[in-house]
């Protein structure tokens, strides 16, 4: 399906201004002041649950439902409006699905990052299909003349069993859209056991076939008539400016139109281009050729000097000595004093790129005083309103249309593409301009992963068990991309496995040694959950060797018993925004996905020399996820990996098919940024360009089978993430695997070539003392 | 400079070193080949040139005057692309789904020279196209699904 974007919607059939007064009464919740906000209700404008917003019908029965998240390959433009389809009684295969504009006062948050589109508007979505479902039974109940609580709306028609009448959806939607939306009290909610489509994992994808057959249409797809292509040169280093330029040998480039200058923004530079001259041409391939003939001479700025073998030597510096607490209980110093035992180590993950393949590319459209832009964004408002504050427009005089991305993994929720071209299409008076990134483009002008520098320290008693435990982190923030003088992890950050670690150890410290950023850092799937993940749960590991103990009944003592614990009392005062008291981290929920996974994995068996199996296990956004990694280490070092045992519980799963299906996705992303992904800098300039250097995983190295096994849970619990969680376990997982195979113990990501080499590899464990 | 797509033929301007790819994106519209790296290491621009998969990206369009092009768009045509879109509906393979009319280029023409590819052919021909989202497991169920191998 051609995605369809809408700007103002008609419920039922009804057009226009007659179906929006209805809206009074219903739609924005609005929590009592004084509340802390959790959840959807801490997020700019909350969730609307009103069905005047969401649903529409024809009167051939077509029902329309209105998807205001945005699809990146996680199924929401499925999953969401399936929701709501279930609640309402819908027969799927009537129902279309259009794709909001942006839009938050009339659509809710739509920002769609932290693995929260179905933990967020779950409930809402189906409050609004039970809503129209309550109006259609009203509206036949009316129309036969009998109470409406003998009439029942069943799969797109109402029936009046007592008389065997039924009517169609289409032919009551007139109807009932003069109904008054009901009262969120008034509305019965369907028991799971009446779900046609929720928890079932049978709906096919609504983009599915068009996909396949190419005709779905993403961001860079757009055509305008007359429309015109750019590419644009940007400073090589973050904060570098166009000294001079000469466009002559550009402008003789057959198909050149125009050499522009854009403005940027010094950092930290938020969601603003980075400025750079901009080649506006008839095609792609004209405007790219025309960029190759431009001479530009930069102003590097103060990041010329960002190089990433330099920085990170000051990081592993910078993490041997005492930084800015995180967290404390006990005495650690003197418990590490009294240890048996003492067991230190460094792991190193790098930048790395989110390198969606669909590359960033925006369209704009300027005329009559308004802005209209096609493009592909996970968050459409603040797109919106950047593109409004850049061409001085009120926010009303713009429009953004988003279309399927090709990906996003946190690149899409900057949009400094999608104002870039708001900038060029005003450069040509209007003349919509697509802006295309080349996936150079992409690689060297990025809002990276954060690189990090984890350091632990721990003491063991004579039985091996932890008594101490000491975990310094270095590593730039994302806020740095959006304030000035930040030199440690945001309270987010922290709350990302770092603050929260639920180990029953009586002393234990965290720290956060301080370190400036020198490139945009950003949001990239899982985000810092990748490196505590990785350093965390590989230095249990080691300490499983150094004790001599099973690396998963090792992990599951240093989780203690099954308990539930306040995350404000682990010094996390985030909590993916959500509710302490709702959401509390329960060991026994990780406990039981540890046990699952190395169940389903046949954990303890014999494999032939050179494979080996390794655990771990990760909370993130609100979901708990264990993983076994089985591998394959040939001589030369060579590293397969068979089999991925992962097991999930983000309580109910509402599309459990496209859970499995992130599941797989995480698994294999995560093992390619353990195996293979990095960014570098040298002279502040990125040494990766595109995809033979900077590798992510194929089918040839990525795990060949993933087996998911989805916790169950009913659907009373609150649910959780499932785009991101699964990401953090497998990097050491495989780590450990690695371990268990060879006896070689994997500190510094990637992983590439490090068991490559001549000679018998040796076992080594961490070091002691 | 004439071009024959899809059984079609197309009469238009371009540079005669353009790549295919943008021939076919800018200026034929046809937007189902996709744009990934542009030095065919990701698959996503993949074509067929007379039967052979080739990336579109790094294909000069005056070397490829008189010869059938097919693209995504018209692989429903094709019993056997048509055999590939339905196995990757009905495994679910597409998550963001942007790479996947090259991959299923690529399984085409690896179907129609391998009916029936092992594991290592598999390999052999998809690593070229890249998913970033991660499907692989589910493409390669989806390849051996139409070939009646297990």
């Amino acid at each position: 399906m051609i995605i369809e974007n809408i700007s103002r919607r008609a419920f039922l059939g009804a057009m226009g201004a007659a179906g929006l007064v209805l809206v009074v009464g219903c739609g924005k919740r609005t929590p009592p002041a004084a509340a802390q906000k959790y959840g959807a209700d801490s997020m700019p404008h909350g969730w609307v649950d009103d069905p005047l917003v969401f649903v529409s019908i024809a009167p051939d029965g077509t029902v329309t439902i209105v998807c205001h998240r945005q699809e990146m390959g996680q199924g929401v433009r499925t999953s969401l409006p399936m929701v709501v389809a279930d609640e309402m009684e819908a027969d799927w295969n009537r129902v279309r699905v259009r794709q909001a504009t942006a839009d938050e006062a009339r659509f809710g948050n739509q920002d769609t990052d932290g693995s929260r589109s179905m933990r967020h508007f779950y409930m809402p979505m189906r409050r609004c299909g039970a809503a129209a479902r309550q109006m259609l039974e009203q509206a036949a109940a009316a129309s036969w003349g009998v109470p409406v609580s003998e009439v029942q709306a069943v799969n797109h028609e109402v029936v009046h069993r007592a008389t065997n009448r039924r009517i169609g959806y289409g032919a009551l939607a007139e109807a009932a859209s003069r109904l008054t939306v009901p009262s969120r009290e008034s509305l019965r909610l369907k028991t799971p056991q009446q779900f046609r489509y929720i928890g079932k994992g049978e709906v096919k994808l609504v983009d599915g076939h068009d996909i396949v057959t190419g005709r779905a249409a993403y961001g860079i797809d757009t055509v305008l008539d007359g429309m015109l292509y750019a590419v644009v040169a940007r400073p090589p280093v973050y904060g570098g400016k166009v000294a001079s330029y000469d466009a002559q040998a550009a402008l003789k480039v057959p198909g050149v139109v125009k050499v522009v200058q854009i403005p940027g923004t010094p950092p930290p530079s938020e969601f603003h281009p980075l400025g750079g001259v901009a080649v506006i041409a008839h095609n792609t391939w004209a405007a790219i050729q025309g960029r190759k003939a431009l001479k530009i001479t930069w102003n590097d700025g103060p990041n010329a000097s960002y190089d990433s073998n330099a920085y990170r030597a000051a990081m592993e510096q910078a993490a041997r000595a005492p930084g800015e607490l995180v967290r404390n209980q006990g005495d650690v110093e003197g418990a590490m004093k009294g240890a048996a035992k003492r067991v230190e180590a460094e792991y190193y993950i790098p930048h790395m790129a989110q390198a969606p393949m669909e590359p960033m590319a925006a369209t704009a459209r300027i005329a009559d005083g308004r802005c209209e832009v096609w493009t592909s964004v996970q968050a459409p408002q603040v797109t919106r309103q950047r593109v409004a504050d850049h061409l001085k427009l009120p926010f009303e005089k713009v429009t953004v249309n988003v279309a399927l991305l090709g990906g996003g993994f946190g690149r899409k929720s900057k949009p400094d593409y999608v104002v870039e071209a708001a900038l060029l299409s005003q450069a040509m008076n209007g003349a919509p301009v697509k802006v295309t990134w080349t996936r150079e483009d992409d690689i060297q002008h990025g809002y990276y992963h954060t690189v990090s520098v984890e350091r632990l320290e721990a003491g063991l008693d004579e039985a091996g068990k932890p008594v101490a435990w000491l975990h310094r982190s270095v590593a730039p923030s994302i806020s740095s991309t959006f304030g000035p003088n930040v030199t440690h992890e945001s309270p987010a950050e922290r709350g990302m496995g770092l603050a929260n670690v639920p180990f029953a150890i009586p002393n234990l410290r965290i720290e956060n040694p301080a370190v400036e950023a020198h490139v945009r850092i950003g949001w990239y799937r899982s985000v810092s959950n990748i490196p505590h993940a990785f350093a965390i749960q590989s230095f249990v590991a080691e300490l499983a060797a150094a004790a001599g103990r099973d690396p998963k009944d090792y992990l599951l003592e240093l989780l203690g018993p099954a308990r539930r614990i306040d995350p404000r009392t682990m010094s996390d005062t985030w909590n993916y925004t959500e509710s302490p008291d709702l959401y509390s981290f329960d060991t026994g929920r990780l406990r039981r996905v540890i046990e699952s996974a190395a169940l389903q994995a046949g954990w303890g068996r014999q494999l032939p020399a050179g494979q080996g199996l390794g655990i771990a296990a990760h909370y993130s956004f609100v979901t708990y996820v264990a993983a076994v990694v089985q591998v394959a280490v040939n001589e030369k070092g060579d590293i397969a990996i068979p089999t991925i045992d992962i097991a999930i519980d983000s309580g109910a799963h509402v599309n459990p098919e496209r859970v499995r299906a992130q599941a797989e996705g995480a698994c294999v992303m995560g093992a390619g940024n353990a195996l293979l992904s990095e960014i570098g800098f040298k002279a502040g300039r990125a040494l990766q360009s595109n995809f033979h250097d900077y590798q992510v995983a194929r089918i040839d190295v990525a795990p060949r089978d993933i087996r998911v096994h989805l916790i169950d849970s009913n659907f009373e619990a609150p649910l959780g993430g499932v785009g991101e969680p699964g990401v953090p376990p497998i990097a050491p997982a495989l780590a450990n695997a690695i371990f268990a195979a060879t006896g070689k113990r994997i500190r510094s990501l990637p992983i590439r070539d490090q068991l490559a080499g001549p000679g018998p590899m040796k076992a080594a464990a961490a070091s002691t003392k | 400079m004439q071009l024959e797509v899809n059984d079609q033929l197309h009469t238009f301007d371009a540079q005669p070193d353009t790549p295919l790819l943008w021939v076919l994106r800018d200026i034929l519209h046809m937007t189902g080949t996709k744009f990934g790296c542009g030095m065919a290491l990701c698959g996503a621009c993949t074509v067929h040139v007379d039967g052979q998969a080739v990336r579109a990206c790094i294909t000069q369009v005056s070397s490829v005057a008189g010869k059938k092009i097919t693209t995504i768009e018209a692989m429903a045509d094709d019993p056997l692309g048509k055999q590939v879109q339905a196995a990757w509906v009905e495994l679910g393979v597409p998550h963001c789904g942007y790479c996947q009319p090259g991959q299923i280029m690529s399984a085409a023409a690896l179907l129609k020279q391998t009916p029936k590819p092992r594991d290592a052919d598999i390999d052999q021909a998809m690593s070229g196209n890249i998913c970033r989202c991660g499907t692989y497991t589910r493409i390669r169920a989806a390849i051996k699904r139409v070939a009646g191998v297990s």
